[in-house]
């Protein structure tokens, strides 16, 4: 179980074949990419600057890991989330569960997703063609997050 | 005290030192910063989703402060 926050790009191929390559138990990897679009609420975005809250953020995933621990039968799980500025079609977020069946590693990885939007502490700043603005919150991501 | 994204923008500063009155919760903490009255008791106003961490760990208005304690502001999450 790992996270990472980073300014650099990640290779998922990579890390998949890194959480899986010593566990002979694994029989399904699951994994999710979060890429940066150039449309939000209906303005064009050309850059997304990504902050967070150094010392909280690692801790904030980390439990969140450790809660797909308890409520799934997964093997491992690998969470990397970049900060800084991106451009449209840039990776985000990073999310790969790996587990004996495919069941434990789809739920896992969505339910990482779902706790990762409305627990981790990282906030999106967009620029548009009025400016920059912050990224309001989504009351559909509080949904997704209160089905689990 | 730390100001997280828009909080760090509207009150013009990434953070400072605070002095409350002990026993102090965190609620006594925003209490002191609306009274500033401008961007603070905007920002700050009840009913505005903003969530307030201590010492790294998410926590409630009753949370009990230390001194030295960090205790951060922060607006609704938008990462992933």
């Amino acid at each position: 179980m790992a996270v990472r926050v980073q300014a650099e790009d990640f290779d998922a191929g990579v890390e998949m074949a890194r959480l899986r390559a010593a566990d002979p138990g694994v029989g399904a990897v699951a994994a999710f990419v979060g890429v940066v679009r150039d449309l939000n609420d209906d303005a064009s975005v050309s850059s997304l600057t990504l902050e967070h809250y150094p010392g909280m953020t690692e801790k904030a995933l980390e439990a969140i890991v450790a809660e797909a621990r308890e409520r799934f039968d997964i093997r491992d799980a690998l969470v990397v989330h970049r900060i800084g500025t991106l451009a449209p079609t840039d990776q985000i977020v990073l999310v790969i569960v790996t587990s004996a069946h495919r069941g434990d590693a789809f739920d896992a990885c969505r339910f990482l997703m779902d706790y990762l939007k409305t627990r981790a502490p990282f906030w999106k700043k967009e620029q548009t063609p009025a400016g920059a603005r912050w990224v309001e919150a989504r009351a559909s991501d509080d949904d997704a997050a209160a089905r689990w | 005290m730390v100001y997280l994204a828009r909080l760090r923008d509207a009150f013009g500063r990434a953070g400072e030192t605070l002095a409350v009155p002990a026993p102090a919760r965190a609620a006594d903490v925003l209490a002191t910063l609306r009274a500033r009255g401008g961007a603070f008791a905007a920002e700050l106003a009840p009913g505005r989703a903003v969530r307030v961490a201590v010492n790294h760990a998410m926590a409630r208005d009753d949370a009990e402060l230390h001194d030295g304690d960090e205790v951060a502001l922060l607006p609704p999450v938008t990462g992933g």
